[in-house]
């Protein structure tokens, strides 16, 4: 197959496939008797047309960064990781515990505390797979799936019998100390002159943008990052040089469930302020779409990131102003995933023919 | 009708088995082939020679229908004839033996050789047809093969015998036989070629294509060069020489005999003593070898691919697990468990250039620089400080080291991928060379590498010995073995059958050594 210039690789093949999913989606809105039209201004406006729609847009863009990154990490090993639901929700629980711990004096600290605690958990979740692979051979994507389950269960029996307090009826722990509570977008000086009602976007989306920079220097500028990239290309290359498959295996996923796990302080920290039963809400599934759109590198995750929070917020609004049924939003998510992931390579394959064609003009031109 | 009149005439007029009339085949911006034209005369053996990427395959490939050509015509038989697929191709009555064969391994030779080729809805009688057939193709060419015995039982060349048998079955006419010696023994090529020689008088016409200059003065009647997608030139066999060959298959003249001084060997560097290598399954692919080799010294083992060669070079290249004992410079090493890998036995001072460098020694999508860290990411020079690696630094190395090894393009951006099999070549060996090791392990150095830069890395090789470093030189081509080693030692079914001095013994003892034939010989 021909190669495809670099800008068409980045750029025009996730827009035509992105394209292509708004087609289709159009049409399954035409045959549930809807207008396409509507939707889409409805999307558009709730999710990027205020700051308070954008409030929104960009909570959920900084889970999704978390996530993606998690998948990024594991994919540039050869691993899938499957398990950043679980990962997260384990994170959440490492986030419950640090800020129940102690009557937090100031935010700061407790951040601090929390993502180390949300990381901790969540790696710790990780790591088991991960020995498991590496050491008795048990397929990664099995494992981690299975621990999603065994996470979800774990929450629920801690949620209903350990953490929850005397007297409350809904699974879920106490409300965090005030001291815990992280600053909103419309709370930080100099942003809250454009966010002026509250929204739940909040100091974590920063900490999600230097991640994603974190994440870049290790891959491409350490020995570490070296070697991760190296055994994620070629197993039997890797053994060749030198390079420990175990420790690799470990050391990435390790990485990757510590990403997935610090998503929770953006929404059991940031926006719920106690952990709930479920807190992850499929973001951690949503992760690996985005890694997929955004190829693999934390620029792409970012921007990939930002597509799917807005049409997360895009598709709630739906539900809210339209008669067209929220489960809209989990079409049009799925359509997304579809030929951004799935079929990338039917459109790549077609753009490639046609840029053959335009070559050879020149050659036969020339 | 008329077209069968049509085709008598134009035979008695061109009695060529197939003509190829200005046939070219782009892919993207590569132009693979560029206005070819070849005439194979009815009943020859005609040689297809050329360096890899020249064009060879993707021309065969067109003639069996794998490809379709941008331009030109194929004439069978002085019929013009359209092959789109590979089924025409078989019903022109052309047939393909491929370099990897294509055969079912459970299967016996029998249904092999009918697979595809069924008639009815009841095997039985395609089978029972089919055994007469092949008992009357292994009379009349030296074929036998036992058509009850399964494949994964043959060995390679009796394979081989099944995939001309199941083109003869499919009543080819014209025979193309595409690198069939890079697996075989002496012996069994040269079987092969009296195979080839009865079909020719048979009236078979057969296409042999070959990077082996010896093969093409030996079996042909006719060779055709080809050159960067270019046909050079078609010549009489028995009119040019090797050196000629050589020189139209490169474009300038090429030492095929490696210069090198008498070895002065000095003292022990490896010593390897009852080494023993099992596969994951548990049997044992290296059965007890040892061996010593000195400072200045070229070991050269010699033997069948699949013959332990390869475990022997990753168990001192610390990449498989072994057992028994091996030292380097007096200390010994470890042969499992921790130091048993490649950073510990490249810190002893061990280089490896392995057999299958797209396997092994290179990342093919990694840049240039990237694989000139590879093994090495630890040294110091390639680190910026604690946390951050110096990737200018490992580029301008990089940029040093293709040019002191002449790799082309010299641009440390491009991916493994995008270079030659000989630039690639040339990437690992130069990575390897320029740490100065002590021992210098290089499988397969040439595999795949054209004949400009297989003198080149000779060179090396050699050059590297008379700086009095230790080389265990692993190849399947006997004549690279012969020309480079100091001392060979000839391996088989996972034993060292014997050492020769390649002064002293010829490539006939060495074949029958290979297929271990002759007694295990003292060391």
């Amino acid at each position: 197959m021909d190669r495809l210039p670099r800008w068409a690789d980045v750029a025009l093949v996730p827009l035509i496939s992105l394209l292509l999913a708004a087609i289709i989606s159009a049409l399954v809105l035409l045959f549930i008797g809807q207008s396409p039209v509507e939707a889409f201004e409805v999307m558009v406006d709730g999710a990027l047309g205020s700051p308070y729609g954008w409030g929104y847009t960009l909570y959920y863009t900084t889970s999704f960064i978390f996530t993606g990154l998690a998948v990024t990490v594991a994919f540039h090993a050869g691993l899938f990781n499957i398990g950043g639901e679980g990962q997260a929700q384990l994170g959440g629980l490492g986030v419950a515990l640090v800020c129940l711990s102690l009557p937090w004096p100031h935010w700061t600290l407790a951040l601090a505390a929390a993502t180390l605690g949300a990381a901790l958990f969540g790696a710790a979740w990780a790591a088991v797979p991960a020995y498991l692979q590496a050491k008795r051979g048990s397929h990664i994507v099995i494992t981690t799936i299975m621990f999603n389950y065994i996470a979800a269960a774990l929450l629920v029996y801690l949620l209903v019998d350990v953490l929850r307090p005397q007297g409350q009826m809904d699974p879920a722990t106490a409300r965090f100390p005030v001291g815990a509570k992280l600053p909103t977008l419309d709370q930080i000086p100099g942003f809250n002159l454009i966010f002026q009602r509250p929204v739940p976007a909040n100091v974590t989306l920063f900490i999600a943008l230097a991640m994603a920079v974190v994440v870049w220097a290790i891959l491409w500028r350490t020995r570490l990052g070296y070697q991760i990239r190296a055994f994620g290309k070629s197993e039997a290359a890797a053994k060749y040089a030198g390079i420990n498959p175990t420790r690799i295996i470990l050391v990435t996923m390790i990485l990757s469930g510590a990403l997935a796990g610090m998503m929770s302080i953006n929404n059991v920290m940031g926006e719920a302020e106690r952990l709930l039963q479920n807190s992850s809400e499929g973001a951690g599934f949503i992760g690996i779409a985005v890694a997929l759109m955004g190829r693999n590198h934390p620029i792409g995750v970012v921007l990939a990131a930002l597509l799917f929070g807005f049409l997360y917020q895009g598709g709630a609004e739906l539900g809210l102003w339209t008669s067209i049924p929220i489960e809209m939003r989990i079409v049009v998510q799925g359509l997304v995933i579809l030929f951004t992931g799935a079929l990338d390579m039917m459109v790549r394959m077609f753009l490639a023919r046609i840029f053959g064609l335009f070559r050879s003009h020149k050659l036969g031109a020339a | 009708m008329a077209d069968m009149e049509n085709a008598g005439r134009q035979e008695t007029a061109a009695p060529f088995a197939i003509e190829l009339k200005g046939i070219s085949k782009a892919f993207g911006p590569v132009q693979a082939n560029k206005d070819i034209n070849i005439a194979v005369p009815k009943g020859t053996i005609h040689g297809i020679i050329g360096e890899n990427g020249a064009g060879k395959s993707t021309l065969m490939s067109i003639l069996y229908g794998f490809y379709k050509a941008d331009s030109g015509t194929i004439h069978i038989n002085g019929r013009p004839t359209r092959i789109p697929d590979s089924q025409s191709a078989i019903r022109a009555g052309i047939g393909m033996v491929f370099q990897h064969f294509k055969l079912v391994q459970n299967f016996s030779v029998l249904e092999n050789v009918v697979l595809g080729a069924e008639e009815g809805a009841l095997l039985n009688t395609s089978l029972a047809k089919a055994r007469k057939v092949l008992t009357d193709l292994a009379r009349d060419y030296e074929l036998d093969v036992d058509p009850d015995a399964m494949i994964e039982d043959l060995s390679v060349g009796h394979q081989q015998r099944v995939e001309i048998l199941k083109a003869l079955y499919r009543q080819a006419d014209i025979l193309i036989l595409d690198e069939p010696t890079g697996v075989l023994t002496p012996d069994e090529a040269d079987h092969l070629f009296r195979i080839l020689k009865g079909l020719k008088e048979q009236g078979k016409t057969i296409i042999l294509i070959t990077h082996k200059l010896r093969e093409i003065m030996e079996a042909t009647d006719n060779v055709s060069v080809m050159r960067r997608g270019t046909m050079v030139a078609t010549v009489r066999t028995a009119e040019t020489s090797p050196e000629a060959l050589a020189e139209l298959m490169v474009g300038r003249k090429v030492l095929l005999e490696v210069e090198k001084k008498p070895a002065s060997p000095g003292q022990v560097v490896l010593k390897v003593e009852d080494l023993r290598v099992r596969d994951e399954h548990k049997v044992e692919r290296l059965k007890g070898v040892s061996f010593e080799i000195r400072a200045g010294e070229i070991l050269g083992i010699a033997g069948v691919a699949g013959n332990g060669q390869s475990e022997l070079l990753e168990a001192l290249g610390g990449i498989e697990r072994a057992t028994g004992r091996i030292s380097l410079n007096g200390a010994e090493l470890p042969l499992s468990g921790a130091g048993a890998d490649g950073q510990s036995r490249r810190a002893a001072g061990i280089a490896h250039v392995p057999e299958d460098r797209q396997r092994l020694g290179l990342i093919m999508d990694f840049t240039a620089w990237e694989n000139i860290a590879f093994g090495y990411f630890g040294d110091p020079a390639y680190q910026r400080n604690a946390l951050f690696m110096d990737n200018d630094a490992l580029r301008e190395d990089t940029r040093r080291k293709m040019e002191t090894f002449d790799v082309r393009p010299p641009d440390p951006w491009l991916p493994a991928k995008s270079f030659s099999g000989g630039n690639q070549q040339k990437i690992v060996v130069a990575r390897e060379i320029e740490r100065n090791p002590d021992l210098l392990l290089i499988g397969q150095p040439t595999r795949g590498v054209d004949i400009g830069a297989i003198e080149f890395i000779h060179k090396q090789i050699v050059a590297l010995r008379d700086q009095g470093k230790a080389i265990l030189l692993v190849s399947v081509e006997l004549d690279e073995i012969m020309s480079l080693s100091d001392r060979i030692a000839v391996m088989f079914d996972g034993h060292i059958m014997g050492f020769r001095d390649p002064e002293k013994t010829d490539e006939r003892e060495l074949g029958m050594m290979m297929a271990g034939i002759a007694e295990k010989g003292a060391a």
